[in-house]
């Protein structure tokens, strides 16, 4: 054996170790980030799936013309002014006929939600002949009571309702007459005071609009920026300095771009203030140095060989661009842009400033119309006292976490499709 | 030989003309002087191209160095040259291609008969529509058969109807011998050929929009011994239409295919006779130290 082979030898087993090692650290590292993962989306799902379902509790409501003071259940006007919220009272009397003292009924009354009342509005509106007569209903339950049921033997001990109430709704349930359906006005209404009545619906539109401007504005300002600055700028000083801001723009934290948005676009040209297009045009600013990285590097993966094919037979230089480059670059600009969007969607700070956080029940119509968008719904809500919302809260999140997953997984589909193997 | 492809290898994606080979220099051929005049016969009557006194700068860097040269009608001239000699760069500026370097610089009168191919007024595109080129490595769309081909003719709106440009498509693959192979794949990705396959689409692009000057920039360099031959075949058909300027390492393929053959030396052209004078009695020693493989 030589002297260099038994050197070699010596020093196998120790390289070996050091391989083993790197490798592990690897493995660690990603190890880490799953479990930090796993920990988000266990506290998260287990806070927040309870918000997909509330309780409903049945009633046999009697449509009394005197207590409802409705004459014709046919005239918009009455039924607007009806007193529903009496009707569902005198049920809740007739369901416990012990309960007389005042404060007493007041309590009995705080078992249902607001929302019951409006829902009995709609039901005599559809059915005018129901007036005077007596139905079998299922109603909305108040936050409380909901909470009460969803939860275990300690929970309900530590619920902040009384002993009476308790009695009455271990009653009901004892009866059968508690139910759990889901909570479809989690996905279809506005914000709300009422925990058991809000709902993501007004927010999830609010940010489809914000999106929607932030697209239309960022995507082809990035892509020109992109083109321009590779395949036409000449290389001098004055585009390494255009160059270099850029990079800089994208590690500005976005709260001075809602500053810069609030001095600008509402105090300088006036634009109203909490709409989705300001937050779009705000959003852009953000997004747009990320469009214009990721688009240049992705025009950068374009082999010279094709630009120098098609200018040798007489491309101009913008038809070598639109005919080979930009369609071979399209791919990845896409990501870029989507991851862009993702970033964006989940962007709160900025948001802030510019009026956005406002209480917003109504369903946005359009770009103009005052909303808020999701992340700025999760901050609103984590803030609120009730108790109903630490749940809400969480199953915004997880939608939130839905549409940045389903956009993510969007551009790595893209991405595998379009890719061209050279 | 296996040195000249190896340099090639090594200079090939770099900048010929901004290394000079330093080897060169050291080898005992200091005495060496660059003719004051190119020898040899570098003018010919009636030429295609006229290139007089040709100078290419990058920068503060000259890489050409008063170059002149005729091309004439229907002939293949082959510029051969050790790697870094400045042949490319020459080629490059017959048809404008260094346009796109910023630092480059073109002096001197170069003509297509008798279009001065710097004047401001010549259009690039108008110019690469008669000169056209095919580069050294196989470089075809990603895009089908027939796209590649009719992308010219398109560009240039040469055929106004389907039928037209499926005969252009058609006579170009045929002149290019790539017919048979593809007629029944047209609508095939053309990445998806074999390397030679590749070239000889490169080259049917080309002649798509029939140029008057085609320009190869070491065109088989890239192709296995098969491939090259087929390539040689159709440079030769070819000379019945165009007139072809050709790089080349090889030197058995200059030999093969050209008539007249240009032999550059740092940036200077040192000789220009027919082929077969070149290879057999080369009238400068720089010459003929090249051919017999002294240096490569």
């Amino acid at each position: 054996m030589s002297k260099t082979t038994e050197q070699v030898r010596k020093s196998l087993a120790r390289r070996y170790r050091a391989e083993r090692r790197f490798r592990a650290y690897g493995i660690i590292s990603i190890a880490i980030g799953l479990a930090a993962l796993a920990i988000l989306f266990t506290d998260i799902i287990g806070k927040g799936h309870s918000a997909f379902f509330e309780h409903y509790i049945k009633l046999d409501i009697t449509f009394n013309e005197q207590t409802l003071d409705i004459e014709d259940a046919r005239d918009p006007e009455q039924l607007n002014y009806g007193n529903y919220d009496g009707i569902v009272r005198e049920a809740l009397k007739t369901r416990f006929p012990e309960v007389t003292e005042r404060l007493q009924v007041r309590e009995l009354s705080a078992l249902m939600s607001i929302g019951a009342g409006y829902e009995l509005r709609d039901l005599l509106r559809e059915n005018p002949e129901w007036l005077g007569t007596t139905q079998t209903l299922w109603l909305l339950a108040d936050d409380d009571v909901d909470l009460f049921l969803k939860a275990g033997e300690k929970g309900r001990e530590d619920s902040r309702m009384s002993a009476e109430q308790k009695a009455w709704i271990t009653e009901l349930e004892a009866a059968g007459d508690t139910e759990r359906r889901f909570n479809a006005s989690f996905f279809s209404s506005g914000d709300s005071r009422e925990p058991e009545l809000a709902g993501i619906w007004s927010a999830v539109v609010g940010s489809f609009f914000t999106m929607l401007v932030t697209l239309c504005l960022s995507f082809p300002i990035g892509v020109a920026a992109a083109i321009y600055l590779e395949e036409f700028a000449p290389r001098n000083r004055f585009t390494d300095f255009i160059e270099v801001n850029i990079n800089n723009l994208a590690a500005v934290p976005s709260i001075i771009f809602g500053l810069l948005g609030l001095a600008i676009f509402i105090n300088l040209f006036g634009v109203p203030r909490s709409v989705p297009v300001l937050g779009g045009l705000v959003l852009t600013l953000m997004t747009l140095p990320t469009i214009i990285i990721t688009s240049r590097a992705s025009i950068k993966t374009v082999p010279p060989s094709i630009r120098e094919a098609a200018m040798g037979l007489g491309a101009s230089r913008m038809q070598v661009v639109l005919h080979h480059v930009l369609p071979l670059a399209l791919p990845g600009m896409l990501t870029g842009a989507i991851i862009g969007m993702a970033q964006a969607l989940g962007e709160t700070a900025p948001l802030l400033l510019i009026g956005m956080v406002a209480f917003i029940v109504d369903i946005p119509t359009g770009p103009l119309d005052a909303s808020t968008v999701l992340p700025v719904q999760i901050y609103l809500w984590a803030d609120s006292p009730e108790q109903s919302f630490v749940a809400m809260t969480s199953a915004a999140i997880m939608v939130l976490l839905a549409f940045l997953i389903a956009m993510n997984t969007l551009a790595v589909v893209l991405r595998k499709r379009l890719e061209r193997r050279w | 030989m296996d040195t000249a492809e190896k340099l090639d290898k090594n200079a090939s994606g770099r900048n010929h003309a901004e290394e000079p080979m330093i080897d060169l220099e050291e080898q005992p051929m200091q005495e060496t002087r660059y003719p004051e005049h190119t020898v040899g016969t570098p003018f010919v009557d009636d030429p295609k191209m006229r290139l007089r006194d040709v100078d290419v700068f990058y920068g503060d860097n000259q890489a050409i160095h008063k170059v002149s040269l005729d091309i004439g009608k229907n002939e293949v001239v082959a510029l051969i040259g050790p790697s870094g000699c400045g042949k490319s760069t020459f080629l490059r500026s017959l048809n404008r291609m260094n346009d796109t370097i910023d630092i480059c610089r073109v002096t001197g009168e170069l003509f297509l008969e008798d279009q001065d191919l710097y004047d401001p007024k010549m259009d690039v595109v108008e110019l690469r529509a008669r000169v056209g080129m095919v580069f050294q490595k196989p470089n075809p769309f990603p895009k089908s058969i027939y796209d590649n081909v009719a992308y010219g003719p398109r560009l240039h709106g040469l055929a106004n109807k389907k039928y037209e440009l499926d005969e252009i498509v058609e006579t170009s693959l045929r002149k290019a011998g790539l017919w048979d192979e593809v007629k029944d794949r047209l609508h095939a990705p053309g990445t998806g050929l074999s390397g030679g396959q590749q070239q000889r689409l490169c080259i049917a692009r080309t002649i798509a929009v029939s140029p008057e000057v085609v320009l190869m920039d070491e065109p088989c360099s890239a192709l296995d011994p098969i491939a090259t031959a087929k390539i040689e075949e159709l440079i030769d058909e070819l000379t019945e239409s165009y007139t072809i300027a050709i790089v080349t390492h090889s030197m058995q393929q200059a030999a093969r295919v050209s008539n007249r053959t240009a032999y550059f030396h740092l940036g200077r052209l040192i000789e220009v006779n027919d082929t077969e004078t070149v290879f057999t009695k080369p009238e400068h020693e720089l010459t003929e130290a090249y051919i017999t493989g002294r240096f490569g």
